[in-house]
């Protein structure tokens, strides 16, 4: 074969992998093109944190508005101090908002859900929330209403 | 029982002493990558031969691959009443295991396969002798773009196959057997990342090219020059690349995936 058809093919091959690497890039790991908007950090205490883990969703009125940045272990209260990242466009989050860990679906992943205050104020970079509402443990929850509790 | 003892330690030697070969071998083809000038041309073959002509088999089982894991997924998934996580399913598993291993497999068969019979029978017919004597490195001008168009083809193979195996398990979820579409693009979108899971699935086939291309070009070099030895050495090709594969999967998952 001459050697300008094999080097015609092989650089379609190499561009099907260019391609195919794409493909998985945006359609499948869902990455986006456009840079990463600009984000504002706050912070939430839970007394218990479930199964949330980092990367995990955070959303307003059920639409993602940021995500979890990590979940560690806050050695003078023992609560579990979660740093959340909220898109800089969500910045008027009334300051008494409460943040709660919910479950999508019965078996789905955890995430956190913001429910909306009535402050006037809004929540400051670096803010955290006053109130939260910690994971719902089932299996606390039975032995909660077995014991009368 | 003397006999036994014996020969075990001749194969364990026998073993060392070929492994020892087969570095120096992959040292003498890393260090002598021809100019580019004469290199390149040999190397856009090689590619040719090895990768674009390997294509057809991986797309084929790929789409298969896919549509049997959109299948079975359906009717496990379907008794938890959770058919819509159809789609991470597949991602997860292709990205991360059955893209990168089952094209090593096929490579190790499809390519591996030819890639040692032709240096061995090379090497039977006194080719690789008579360019030693022209002064031709045959290390260079054989064995390296075949090594090299291996390590490079698997990676796109590997990637080519998981887009061809998401996109028949689309085709069998969602056109066939009705799974909403966008809860398969979006369950696959949330669970799939593209660091830990795709770039990882990437790494282990760049690894696998790599192992299977060096035992592929190894035992034809190494092989004995009859037409027995080259049959012989064509079996080890796939039989040493498939359990390569399959053992270095476990540790690369163990490494990147385990949570320890």
């Amino acid at each position: 074969m001459a050697q300008r058809t094999t080097e015609i093919i092989v650089g379609l091959f190499v561009l099907a992998g260019m391609g195919a690497m794409m493909f998985l890039a945006l359609q499948v790991s869902g990455l986006s093109l456009a840079a990463a908007g600009s984000t504002y950090t706050v912070y939430a205490d839970f007394t218990d944190t479930g199964g949330l883990g980092p990367r995990g969703r955070v959303s307003m009125a059920g639409v993602q508005v940021g995500s979890i940045e990590s979940i560690e272990l806050d050695r003078d209260t023992f609560k579990a101090r979660v740093t959340l990242s909220i898109d800089s466009d969500v910045n008027n989050i009334p300051a008494d908002s409460a943040a709660m860990i919910r479950t999508s679906g019965l078996l789905g992943e955890q995430y956190i859900d913001i429910s909306i205050g009535g402050d006037l104020e809004s929540l400051q970079p670096g803010d955290n929330f006053y109130t939260t509402q910690s994971a719902m443990n089932i299996e606390r929850l039975i032995s909660n209403f077995a014991s009368g509790r | 029982m003397m006999d036994a003892i014996a020969r075990l330690g001749k194969n364990t030697l026998d073993f060392l002493a070929s492994f020892g070969r087969a570095s120096q071998f992959l040292l003498g083809v890393l260090v002598g990558v021809p100019k580019p000038s004469v290199g390149l041309p040999l190397l856009l073959k090689q590619i040719y031969s090895v990768g674009v002509l390997s294509l057809v088999i991986v797309v084929v089982s790929g789409l298969f691959i896919g549509m049997v894991l959109g299948l079975q997924g359906y009717t496990i998934l379907s008794d938890f009443g959770s058919e819509s996580a159809i789609g991470q399913m597949i991602a997860l598993t292709l990205v991360r295991e059955l893209g990168p291993v089952v094209t090593a497999l096929l490579f190790a068969g499809r390519a591996g396969s030819a890639l040692t019979a032709e240096i061995g029978l090379m090497k039977a017919t006194e080719q690789l002798s008579s360019m030693e004597m022209m002064g031709v490195d045959p290390l260079r001008r054989v064995i390296a773009p075949r090594l090299w168009a291996g390590f490079l083809s698997m990676p796109i193979l590997a990637v080519v196959f998981s887009m061809v195996g998401i996109l028949g398990g689309m085709l069998v979820g969602v056109e066939w057997l009705g799974v909403f579409e966008g809860s398969f693009w979006g369950n696959m979108q949330a669970s799939v990342d593209f660091r830990d899971d795709v770039l990882n699935g990437v790494i282990k086939s760049v690894v696998f090219g790599f192992v299977c291309a060096w035992i592929a070009v190894y035992q034809g070099y190494d092989c004995v020059p009859t037409s027995a030895g080259i049959s012989s050495a064509t079996t080890k090709t796939v039989v040493y690349s498939s359990l390569a594969v399959l053992g270095l999967d476990f540790i690369l998952t163990a490494v990147m995936f385990g949570n320890f």
